[in-house]
């Protein structure tokens, strides 16, 4: 196991920048996810760090070796590919045993390898099967079987999972944690799925355009989010965004939405009286308060309902504004009605109007 | 009834069927099947044969010519395949990099398969010249050799000069089908197994080989039929010559037939290729056949 340091790396395909400089330091048996939207550059940033993409500029350290210059045999790192990439014309037992066989590891080693790994992830009765005779879950697994074989120091996934349906998805989420918990290899993980990063992740890195957007735990980043981009990408239902203006008379902080609705902020942050910014809260946030004349509470006209059982998620707008709700209790609100939602404001987040970077306090 | 026909499924695909069932009738099924039947007779030009039973194929047994010819034939196809099989590869794996004017090399790899073979012919005659041969020129210029060389003139020139004028002809066919099989490689199993420590000759030998093989398989059983029932370039550079040392089976049945006019014996010659052809066949099918791997069996 080692540790693995990415200091301002940068990555450019003929004259498009893919990252601008990345600098994360990535503990010692942690599991990191790189999360972003496509194109962000984060699977880029993994093949690097395999080695299967020059390094333009910057460095790249495992352990204390740097790396740049490594072919990715030598950087004793294993990667689960999102195809898999599992050697179609070997059977499971071959393609696991496939790097010791390259690195003249005798058949008894070879076996007992292989069969510890088959035995970590059940795979003891597919042993002899080929790829194409596996089913999705099958594969994956056989493709972190072939990594677990060669011991590495990192483990790399790129989107593992995305091939997968939605049922076994959360199954394998698990079962890779669960794996992580046993082996406590560095790992470092990249998915565009943000429940993938915050269920899986000790420390999440958000990417965007080739940039960090933020770097933490993923609640530290569901609570506190460093910038509006953040803030709308962890979470789902995504935050709720409405437009206003900061107003500031004496210690008391208001926020004033659009619509001349009056919010009080109980923390203190910066910003001038009349700044606009976007007031963030998230479904979870908003109670329910009846209409007559509750203060500080935004009415929404309900636009879908969509009760699951567990609770009820509303979809209402806002002066032209998409809010969403969520409640534990049950509602039967009718479409087109006018409900009263009252952000907790707590749990208020505020955003600057045009860098989208959060206020400080 | 007409409209019953109309929704009849078995009937309509029937009609849809009988264009391409009378074109293969007409053209193949007929031909081949005229064939067989002159070989068990003694037509000549100009006279309808009687059935002699396999007494052609009892004089070809035994026929120094014919059996020059079968040698030939074998001789020709053998080292005119391997070499095209060992060129097409090399060129197909070559050509599957990220060359500078890929798509420019890719499309002059295919012109000696789109000139017609007569024309094509024509020129290595030409090179091949006993006194006009541009080989021979530049040898003599560089001062490799004092002599022209006498290409076509004896049986060993002769034999591997038109080897060589069917390897080239003949590649671009292996080339291209392979760099097409090369290209349905996923990358990510090279990736896969640069991490897994494979050099470049093991990922060959390791993923590209073992990947190739059906494409290699189907691609070399072409060509060895193709090679193996070859004419046109023969009769055009050669026409079996000097002391038949070039006469494949086909030119060899040409000329008994039709300049000889001897057809039945010309059939019998054309009829006794067939086991040739259908064991080359059946080695590819059996020997080379799907392996478990690429048989299909989704999901369980």
């Amino acid at each position: 196991m080692a540790s693995v340091t990415i200091q301002a790396v940068k990555k450019r395909f003929g004259a498009t920048d893919i990252l601008h400089g990345v600098d994360i330091s990535i503990a010692d048996g942690s599991f990191t996810v790189l999360v972003g939207p496509s194109g962000c550059g984060k699977s880029t940033l993994l093949r690097m760090i395999a080695g299967l993409e020059e390094i333009t500029d910057g460095e790249i350290r495992i352990g204390d070796k740097r790396v740049n210059d490594l072919p990715p045999k030598e950087r004793d790192i294993a990667m689960v590919f999102q195809n898999y990439a599992l050697y179609p014309h070997m059977t499971v037992r071959d393609n696991m045993a496939f790097s010791l066989m390259l690195a003249k590891e005798d058949q008894a080693t070879i076996d007992s390898k292989v069969g510890r790994a088959a035995e970590i992830l059940a795979l003891g009765a597919l042993l002899d099967r080929y790829p194409r005779q596996l089913s999705g879950g099958q594969r994956q697994r056989v493709a972190m079987g072939r990594a677990i074989v060669r011991d590495p120091q990192v483990f790399l996934f790129d989107e593992p999972l995305s091939n997968l349906d939605a049922k076994l998805r959360v199954a394998m989420r698990s079962e890779i944690k669960e794996l992580h918990q046993r082996l406590k290899t560095t790992s470092i993980y990249v998915t565009h799925d943000q429940i993938e990063a915050m269920t899986m992740g000790d420390k999440i890195v958000v990417m965007r355009d080739g940039r960090i957007e933020q770097t933490g735990s993923p609640l530290d980043l569901y609570d506190h989010p460093a910038n509006q981009f953040v803030a709308g990408f962890i979470g789902s239902p995504s935050m709720n965004f409405l437009p206003g203006t900061l107003r500031r008379s004496g210690d008391a902080l208001r926020v004033e939405l659009s619509d001349g609705t009056q919010l009080d902020a109980p923390q203190q942050v910066g910003g001038m009286d009349g700044q606009p910014i976007i007031f963030g809260t998230r479904p979870e946030h908003l109670r329910l308060v009846s209409s007559d004349g509750a203060r500080g509470a935004i009415p929404s006209r309900v636009v879908v309902m969509e009760p699951s059982g567990m609770d009820t998620f509303v979809a209402c707008r806002h002066e032209g504004v998409d809010l969403a709700a969520i409640f534990r209790e049950r509602h039967d609100f009718a479409p087109g009605s006018t409900i009263h939602l009252q952000p907790d404001m707590s749990c208020a987040h505020l955003f600057h109007a045009e860098t989208g970077q959060r206020l400080a306090a | 009834m007409f409209d019953k026909l109309q929704n009849s499924r078995n009937a309509l695909g029937l009609i849809f069927m009988m264009p391409a069932a009378i074109l293969l009738v007409l053209f193949l099924t007929y031909p081949l099947g005229l064939g067989v039947w002159l070989g068990f007779t003694d037509a000549k030009v100009g006279r309808a044969g009687e059935w002699v039973g396999f007494e052609n194929y009892v004089f070809l047994a035994t026929d120094s010519v014919t059996q020059l010819a079968l040698f030939n034939t074998l001789f020709y196809t053998t080292i005119a395949s391997v070499l095209k099989f060992f060129l097409g590869l090399w060129l197909a794996l070559l050509l599957n990099r990220n060359l500078r004017l890929k798509s420019f090399f890719r499309a002059v790899i295919l012109l000696p398969y789109i000139v017609p073979t007569a024309l094509s012919a024509i020129a290595f005659w030409w090179l091949f010249d006993a006194q006009f041969s541009v080989i021979s020129w530049v040898l003599v210029k560089m001062g490799i050799i004092d002599t022209y060389i006498d290409f076509l003139g004896s049986p060993w020139n002769a034999r591997f000069s038109v080897i060589a004028a069917n390897v080239w002809r003949g590649v671009p066919f292996v080339a291209i089908t392979l760099l097409a099989g090369l290209q349905t490689i996923s990358p990510s199993y090279y990736e896969a197994s640069a991490i897994d420590g494979a050099t470049p000759w093991q990922q060959f030998r390791y993923v590209t080989l073992p990947l190739l093989t059906p494409i290699i398989a189907v691609v070399m059983t072409f060509s060895v039929l193709f090679t193996f029932t070859d004419f046109q370039l023969i009769y055009v550079i050669t026409r079996g010559g000097p002391l038949n040392a070039t006469h494949l089976m086909a030119t060899l049945s040409f000329q008994r037939a039709i300049s000889g006019g001897a057809l039945g014996e010309g059939a019998a010659i054309s009829i006794a290729m067939v086991p040739f052809l259908l064991a080359a066949i059946m080695f590819s099918y059996f020997g080379l056949q799907r392996r478990v791997w690429q048989q299909g069996g989704g999901d369980k």
